[in-house]
């Protein structure tokens, strides 16, 4: 089925080698001049895209992001780098706040940029290039020649307790993820990357996000989540380094040697039943969460960096935090000092038809060093146990390993074909 | 197999035109190619654009032709109230107008009058041509009334067939016909709104493919003489999409189209994309080589 889907060739490395030209005519012509003339802005900020881990992971996080994975229709392994070659050309050009190609030339032809983005900066724009467990084949079945270093680490999620995954939006080949400060900006960088890479890949499911949900730095304050609560207090930060090491990026003594200096991704679309949510007294609430609704801080305590003490027990002699609370079923403490880099989102898409209620939630997204040590026993716990299970449905999953990152004349994926 | 895997990257091919320079033509190309003047004589291989022009006319007068003998027979049936037959000759009447219909549409009210679908017609005004001769073959399963309808969509299209022999053609609006047809695919066959009552879309789909394919050959020597890339990625990307529409493929025709699920829809979608996408770089080629 998916080989009869594909509709490539191997002129997609002229195109590659070609864009590759385009771009650099197309920084010193577009969004640069622009933005040369301009006064400086925060907005404009650029966040590099070389660097030996992929960018959109320690970053601190942005505001928005527009996330898409893809199937691959082709099954030639020479197409499928020379798409990546491509991506990755295109990928350094959009973040350093460039079009890719140009802009306005032809009157007869489509620009080869859709445009939508000038004027609007890089806006700390990242792309983050990821690969699915799907893209590894099978023995009986190896489309790509990729089977044998399909990492340990990239097993398919089990399937969890109260799961209501949809196909449709769920696995994938690939993925990307855009986070940015500006929603254009983050949508223009898919878009552009889809169509360059139309006929070699689809779309499989995109999901728009909204609202940062955790602090990523020591520096960042975090956010509240649509539940109204403060989340990801008690986050892995991308600034410190020795966290990032342990529990984030895969490191040398790990295989496959391809990954190291990347990571796994898990996203899962989490829906909230905030109707039901809304109708919740606020102490239910707190004790549900774990957390003082306006102050954030763990139960029992005054303020939000309070330390969680998962064992104080009240004046009734029951824990202050109850034991199906959620932060204390997802501490660290409680899952042996497992910790994960939670970089999710808030969205939105409208309501759901059959029954009039919003169709909204949490696009949980993290990162770690392996899932099956990471995201698999958190979620096992939680499935079991957590209270806020009564008002959340997870019903879109991927898991993607991040290749790391790359340097001029390379390609993010490129460590994938040795 | 191998076919279908030999057809285009789109925007690949609009990546390598956009880098060849302003006009979108590879230099070396455009300067040996360039019309001679004085006193030397023309290069007797290089491709016309009145070649061009004279393959097309002949493709849409045949076209506009057959659409006139189609309908005839069709309205026939409409006219006799015989429901069996007209709705056997539904969908082969449509396909000679769907192959040109970016020829109709340049002429004001004859496409609506022709080819409007229900919500499309502003209230108030006529819901008349082959779409409303669905309805009443279809939802309705009742030709009382229809005569007239009838009457007055066989009278458009000998309209048409007298005006196609009037149109202005030259290679970039031929090249932009081709990408309409596309677009029409995409936007409304692909929806399955096109022949709501019938469910005859694949006919129409089918027939806008293959009246690209034929704009585009029309100028194709055009545009390989400019990039052999460009033109042998195009050929690859109808031929990926007459190659996808083969297995629902039933006797002369097709199947229903509301058998199809999303699942088969979203490929083929999918690959007129993927086709259109080099193809709008056409029209740009074309120009210069005129």
């Amino acid at each position: 089925m998916t080989s009869s889907r594909a509709i490539s060739r191997r002129q997609l490395l002229a195109g590659g080698l070609a864009a590759g030209a385009g771009l650099a005519v197309g920084g010193a012509t577009g969004f640069g001049l622009a933005r040369a003339a301009e006064p400086l802005d925060p907005g404009l900020q650029l966040v590099p895209f070389y660097g030996p881990h992929q960018a959109g992971i320690a970053t601190a996080a942005q505001e928005r992001i527009q996330f898409a994975a893809f199937d691959v229709l082709t099954d030639r392994r020479a197409e499928l780098q020379d798409l990546l070659r491509t991506w990755t050309a295109a990928a350094a050009a959009l973040t350093a706040g460039n079009p890719v190609g140009d802009l306005a030339g032809d009157p007869l032809r489509p620009p080869a940029d859709t445009g939508e983005a000038v004027g609007l900066g890089a806006a700390r724009l990242t792309l983050t290039l990821g690969v699915g467990p799907s893209l590894f084949g099978t023995p009986g079945n190896d489309r790509f020649g990729l089977a044998s270093i399909r990492p340990a680490a990239l097993a398919e999620l089990p399937p969890f307790a109260h799961d209501q995954l949809d196909p449709a939006s769920s696995d994938g080949d690939l993925c990307v993820q855009a986070c940015a400060e500006d929603p254009q900006v983050a949508f223009h960088a898919i878009r552009v990357l889809a169509r360059i890479g139309r006929g070699i890949v689809a779309i499989r499911w995109a999901q728009v996000g909204f609202g940062r949900t955790s602090s990523t730095t020591s520096q960042q304050a975090t956010p509240r989540n649509l539940l109204g609560f403060l989340d990801g207090t008690n986050n892995v930060h991308g600034d410190d380094q020795q966290a990032m090491d342990t529990h984030i990026w895969v490191a040398p003594s790990d295989d496959p040697a391809w990954m190291h200096g990347g990571t796994y991704l898990v996203a899962r679309r989490i829906r909230m039943r905030i109707e039901a949510w809304d109708r919740d007294s606020l102490g239910d609430q707190e004790a549900t969460i774990g957390r003082h609704k306006l102050s954030g801080a763990p139960l029992g305590r005054a303020v939000e960096r309070d330390p969680v003490n998962l064992a104080a027990l009240g004046p009734d002699g029951q824990p202050v935090i109850p034991l199906g609370a959620h932060i204390r079923l997802a501490a660290p403490a409680t899952n042996g000092g497992i910790e994960l880099l939670r970089r999710g989102y808030s969205f939105t898409d409208g309501i759901d038809n059959a029954t009039g209620q919003l169709d909204g939630g949490l696009f949980f997204i993290c990162f770690q060093r392996d899932p099956r040590t990471g995201f698999v026993p958190v979620q096992t716990r939680l499935a079991a146990s957590d209270a806020l299970n009564e008002y959340i449905q997870h019903v879109g999953s991927g898991l993607f390993a991040i290749p790391p990152g790359t340097t001029a004349g390379g390609y993010i994926g490129e460590t994938l074909f040795g | 197999m191998i076919k279908l895997r030999q057809a285009a990257a789109g925007f690949a091919v609009a990546v390598i035109v956009a880098a060849c320079g302003t006009n979108g033509v590879p230099s070396g190309a455009a300067a040996s190619l360039s019309p001679s003047r004085g006193s030397v004589a023309p290069d007797a291989s290089a491709p016309l654009a009145a070649d061009s022009v004279a393959t097309y006319r002949t493709y849409l007068e045949t076209n506009a032709d057959l659409l006139v003998e189609r309908t005839r027979l069709f309205v026939d049936a409409v006219v006799a109230a015989k429901v069996p037959a007209a709705r056997a000759l539904y969908a082969s009447a449509r396909e000679p107008y769907e192959r040109i219909e970016p020829v109709a549409e340049t002429f004001g009210d004859l496409d609506p009058a022709i080819d409007a679908r229900e919500n499309d017609v502003a209230a108030g005004a006529a819901f008349t041509g082959f779409h409303r001769l669905e309805r009443a073959l279809w939802q309705q399963n009742s030709l009382v009334g229809m005569a007239p309808i009838g009457k007055k969509l066989l009278a458009d299209v000998i309209t048409l067939q007298g005006l196609v022999k009037t149109v202005d053609l030259d290679p970039a609006t031929i090249a932009n016909g081709a990408v309409g047809l596309l677009n029409e695919v995409s936007a409304s066959k692909i929806t399955g709104e096109e022949d709501r009552y019938s469910h005859t879309d694949l006919w129409d789909f089918a027939a806008n493919v293959v009246g690209a394919q034929e704009a585009f050959n029309a100028v194709r020597p055009l545009v390989a003489a400019r990039s052999a890339t460009l033109a042998t990625t195009i050929d690859a990307g109808f031929q990926a999409v007459l190659d996808a529409l083969q297995p629902y493929q039933k006797g002369t025709g097709f199947v229903l189209y509301n058998t199809l699920t999303a699942a088969d829809t979203q490929p083929l979608s999918q690959l007129i994309d993927a086709l259109a996408d080099p193809l709008s770089q056409v029209a740009a080629i074309v120009v210069t080589a005129q």
